[in-house]
């Protein structure tokens, strides 16, 4: 015994400087994360898995990619087996909200945190994940209102096109907007309408609502830009000028309603920014490293209209 | 005689949605204080009015649900309209970005895929011997995810003139979707009453054994049904995506299966299969359309607009079953006696 640590004793130095040479190195070490999508159902999520990846390039972090292709059981298999590789961090983008808690307490049995991104997940036990990453919807609401009063002079009668019933997006945005416009007392909703988020509806709706109202109506608010551009076809057939005779304001701002705003024919899209590689890898690192992170962390959203539009639009990804 | 074809009429499965379409305007106009539901005036040298929206708003589901109705009349049912529909439109979408395509070439190809996949629907069917329920269920899923795959997930914009005739377009100042749908009922009318189509379609839905003993191919004549839905949700996948200027593949066509079992359901059709009604199929789709229509007008919040929906689909249902209508006349005669 006495022999071995003899003999061992002039190995420490050795062994500090080993620990030491390797101790860079190891922090250096690539970050591996998992990454749960739900699918590549629009443009709006292939440009979010795209600043996934690309992000994560630019960063040197080892990113696991699943794609659930809209099967949320597809999606709990994917973080199964990123708990089994053993990632450092995993990042769910939930195709449900509700069924996460035996896999999530899986994840925190292994010491794995978790972030949710994009949608909210439904647990009992909120230490489940580390923080949520999404959009602020209400915030996107309430820009439409405020660009809009400052653009009018806080006067119009508005048609508000809702996104499908009693989702979340449709309901904030609605809410958000409802109170950025009740400080105008002259900038009122007078009528509102679902549209389902859709092309389609979004053209019937207005081409009944044009019916309905006739000129007596100044403002279109869109919960999305898909609506809006079916919307402004209506217009267009009914013999008025969306972007002159009729202001119109929506959100999302896919490429095609940027496009409709330098054309002239909206007058302002908000953004719906699904770029969340940086926000996301930064909250991964904070986490990894032990630092707090804010439990709720929202994308910046920008805002186009005439004066920016044109000039944004050769970057747009989506 | 006169009054026979009046009493004939009156039994006839038209009648019920056309007093629902009536009811509707007849709200309309009270909620109004107006007849401005009922205005068309003449813009661009064409129609402009409600109505007009309704007749062109409604003429997919028209059309999806006269295929629907030969595929119910043989007893089946198609669940794959909607996606077809999809399909259709993104096959079209595909081909018309390139300008070297013609529009003619970028339907015919869309048409032939749909029909194709009708006919493998009508195959799983009558060869494999699979539910129709199933069989089509198979092609929602996968249909879909076709169209999708098409596309590459994204909404393809059209921009061809020819094209958007289609959906857009006006013929002797009407809607040309509705001139279109007008003359395909009226071509099937001819062709399945006046020969023996029509009565084939009947007997194969009403008694498949009888039938095959009888010398009848039912496998054929369903298949044929089945071929005739996936053309018709085709076409009208080309209608809805001419009508918007692009072809949206993962919400177009969303739910138009039930609208169309709705429409034909309500025309007087039995689910059970058998005798059907093409003119009974395309007014219940208008009741359809209206009725959505008449939600817009009325300002009902879409959160609540379901509710007035179903019970004016549950009112006409139970006014075209039989037995309901006796209990009806029963309560009204037990009055009288009393």
């Amino acid at each position: 015994m006495k022999l071995l640590t003899s003999l061992c004793r002039p190995l420490w130095p050795c062994v500090v400087l080993a620990l030491l040479a390797f101790a860079p190195a190891a922090s250096a070490k690539a970050l591996k994360v998992g990454f749960a999508q739900t699918g590549a159902e629009s443009g709006w999520r292939t440009a979010n898995t795209d600043s996934m990846k690309s992000e994560a390039v630019a960063r040197g972090i080892d990113l696991k990619f699943a794609d659930a292709q809209g099967k949320p059981e597809n999606q709990i298999r994917a973080v199964r087996s990123f708990i089994a590789q053993g990632v450092d961090a995993i990042i769910i983008a939930p195709i449900v909200t509700t069924g996460w808690e035996p896999v999530l307490r899986e994840a925190k049995q292994a010491k794995i945190p978790v972030i949710v991104m994009d949608r909210a997940v439904q647990v009992s036990d909120e230490s489940l994940y580390a923080c949520f990453i999404g959009s602020d919807f209400a915030e996107e609401g309430r820009m439409a209102a405020d660009w809009l009063a400052k653009y009018t002079g806080g006067k119009g009668r508005i048609l508000e096109l809702q996104g499908t019933t009693g989702s979340d997006p449709a309901n904030e945005r609605r809410r958000a907007f409802a109170e950025g416009i009740a400080k105008y007392p002259d900038l009122k909703v007078i009528d509102s309408q679902s549209g389902d988020f859709q092309r389609q509806q979004g053209k019937e709706v207005m081409e009944a609502l044009l019916k309905k109202h006739g000129r007596d109506f100044d403002i279109v608010y869109s919960h999305n830009d898909d609506m809006a551009l079916g919307a402004i076809q209506a217009i267009e057939a009914a013999g008025l000028k969306p972007g002159k005779d009729v202001i119109i304001v929506s959100i999302d701002a896919i490429k095609e309603g940027v496009t409709a705003v330098a054309d002239g024919k909206i007058n302002c899209v908000v953004e719906c920014n699904p770029l969340f590689g940086p926000k996301a890898y930064d909250a991964v690192a904070k986490i990894v490293a032990g630092q707090p992170v804010p439990r709720k962390q929202y994308n910046k959203d920008g805002l186009f209209d005439a004066t920016n539009a044109a000039a944004a639009l050769p970057t747009r990804q989506y | 005689m006169s009054e026979t074809r009046l009493q004939s009429f009156c039994r006839s499965p038209v009648v019920w949605p056309l007093a629902g379409i009536l009811l509707l305007v007849l709200v309309n106009l009270v909620h109004d204080r107006s007849t401005a539901f009922l205005q068309v005036t003449v813009t661009d040298g064409h129609l402009y009015g409600t109505l007009v929206d309704i007749l062109n708003q409604g003429s997919r589901c028209m059309l999806v649900a006269l295929g629907m109705t030969l595929v119910i009349a043989v007893s089946g049912v198609d669940l794959s309209v909607g996606s077809l529909m999809a399909v259709g439109a993104a096959v079209a979408a595909v081909l018309l970005a390139r300008e070297a395509h013609s529009v003619a070439l970028a339907m015919t190809a869309a048409l032939a895929a749909t029909a194709l996949a009708g006919l493998a629907s009508g195959l799983l069917v009558t060869w494999v011997r699979v539910q129709p329920i199933v069989a089509t269920l198979i092609l929602m899923v996968v249909g879909r995810g076709v169209a999708q795959l098409i596309t590459d997930g994204n909404v393809i914009i059209i921009q061809r003139a020819g094209f958007e005739f289609l959906g857009n377009g006006y013929l002797l100042g009407l809607p040309f979707s509705t001139v279109l749908v007008v003359a395909l009922y009226l071509g099937a009318q001819v062709v399945l009453r006046r020969s023996a189509a029509g009565l084939f379609i009947e007997a194969a839905g009403d008694n498949e054994t009888a039938s095959r003993f009888a010398g009848l191919a039912v496998g054929r004549v369903k298949c044929l049904a089945y071929m005739t839905s996936g053309l018709c949700a085709g076409l009208a996948g080309l209608l809805a995506a001419s009508n918007i200027r692009a072809a949206d593949t993962l919400r177009g066509g969303e739910n138009m299966e039930l609208d169309a079992i709705f429409a034909v359901v309500v025309g007087g059709t039995a689910l059970t299969g058998g005798r059907f009604s093409l003119l009974g199929s395309l007014v219940g789709a208008l009741l359809l359309q209206t009725l959505t229509v008449t939600m817009y007008n009325l300002g009902v919040p879409p959160a609540v607009a379901p509710v007035p929906k179903a019970l004016l689909i549950i009112g006409v249902c139970l006014l075209q079953s039989e037995k309901s209508r006796r209990w009806l006349g029963g309560l009204w005669s037990a009055r009288k006696a009393a």
